[in-house]
């Protein structure tokens, strides 16, 4: 059982639900994908035992084989090199390391060079994972890919994503058995929640809402799911107690068990949502 | 000479682009004959790379100097090793530009702004 955490409007509560869920359901593994600013680890406290750079290939050009043909530049996508005065130019922050510049050139000149963008970190019994982007770089999907290769097969699994509905999420989601759409009731929570609605009816992905701090705005997303069919799953209100103690670096489900049966029960509805 | 203003509309008369590498037109234009070129510059909504691309684009018309407000430091790396002069443009027309650089009014450009500068500002407006 794979369960995703997004939301499309960043705030709104994706780590407070996924690492609620993560200390109410037994045995599980809870996996932050948000790789620019994870945060999952200040509540739940892990031990980190390992830490595994991530690394991706970017080209570098034998100029004793190039012939400045610039075949390269043209075709990369993401336009990551140019080709100058019989120089190459390579700009490995924009590359996506996907090679096609070391298929393009006619003379063997480009071999792909590793270079580390950030980290994936493991607790002792890998019940937690974090992957950490280094500041600066602008592609977070091989990081993303390495968390997922860590994935547990035989326990419930959370992931907690990113904010948005873009590529760092798409690759966080795919393949999950269930989406939790985590929102709050504002306009822009509602705006980005539709394109969070958009991605996973796109994916194939069953999902339900979470709708985070609850309050007398509540029916701009109450009508939204009754219009769109969609079940809501769970409201947590907007309250100063569990504010508090989220400054403090506590869940509600950490330190009140009418909340961690809350969440146990909507772990039970996430189960029957996704068909398992 | 060969120089090329990042222009915000396609013609001579347009008022330069304060941005290079996500600037709307290219205006590449003679300076002896004055006979110019225009180029509406597929980077200009790229997702990333609109520098390195704008500065490729340069290099491969085979430009001397641009004209322009903001170079950002990709596009600099590549107008650099082509020995690529950048001169700070005027809020003013492509042609007023190339007029003002003619007489050597123009200063040269030797700092870039950060990355992204130019993203979600329209054309020919700061």
């Amino acid at each position: 059982m794979r369960i995703a955490v997004l939301s499309g409007k960043g705030g709104t509560g994706k780590t407070t639900v996924s690492a609620s869920l993560a200390v109410s359901v037994p045995f599980c593994q809870y996996i932050d994908c948000d790789v620019e600013e994870p945060n999952g680890a200040i509540f739940l406290t892990p031990e980190i035992q390992e830490s595994i750079p991530v690394k991706v290939p970017v080209p570098e050009a034998d100029m004793a084989k190039c012939s400045a043909c610039g075949y390269c530049a043209k075709a990369c996508q993401f336009h990551a090199i140019a080709v100058v005065k019989g120089k190459v130019l390579v700009f490995p922050e924009i590359c996506h390391h996907c090679g096609a510049c070391v298929i393009a050139c006619l003379n063997d000149a480009i071999r792909e060079v590793e270079r580390t963008i950030g980290v994936v970190e493991v607790n002792g019994d890998g019940t937690f994972l974090q992957g950490k982007l280094n500041v600066g770089e602008p592609v977070s999907i091989p990081i993303i890919r390495e968390l997922r290769k860590r994935m547990k097969k035989d326990v419930p699994v959370i992931l907690d994503c990113s904010p948005g509905a873009s590529c760092a999420v798409v690759q966080s989601i795919e393949g999950c058995d269930y989406c939790v759409l985590v929102t709050e009731p504002t306009p822009f929570g509602l705006h980005d929640l539709k394109i969070a609605v958009r991605l996973v009816r796109k994916m194939g992905i069953p999902f339900g809402i979470v709708l985070n701090k609850a309050s007398d705005s509540s029916r701009l997303i109450h009508d939204f799911c009754r219009d769109e069919g969609i079940e809501l799953l769970m409201e947590i209100p907007f309250s100063q107690e569990i504010a508090e103690s989220y400054s403090k670096g506590v869940l509600p489900a950490q330190n009140d068990d009418f909340w961690k049966e809350k969440f146990e029960k909507l772990y039970e509805k996430i189960e029957r949502g996704a068909g398992k | 000479m060969k120089v090329c203003v990042s222009s915000s509309g396609n013609s001579v008369e347009s008022t330069m682009d304060p941005r290079f590498g996500r600037a709307a037109y290219f205006v590449i234009a003679d300076t002896d004959t004055m006979e110019s070129e225009i180029i509406e510059n597929t980077a200009a909504a790229s997702g990333g790379g609109a520098g390195i691309t704008s500065g490729q684009l340069m290099v491969d018309k085979g430009v001397e100097a641009i004209i322009t407000g903001n170079v950002g430091p990709n596009a600099m790396n590549v107008l650099k090793a082509a020995n690529i002069e950048i001169y700070r443009g005027e809020s003013v027309s492509v042609k007023e530009n190339i007029d003002k650089f003619k007489k050597g009014l123009l200063e040269k450009i030797t700092n870039t702004v950060p990355s992204h500068f130019g993203i979600g500002v329209q054309g020919g407006q700061k």
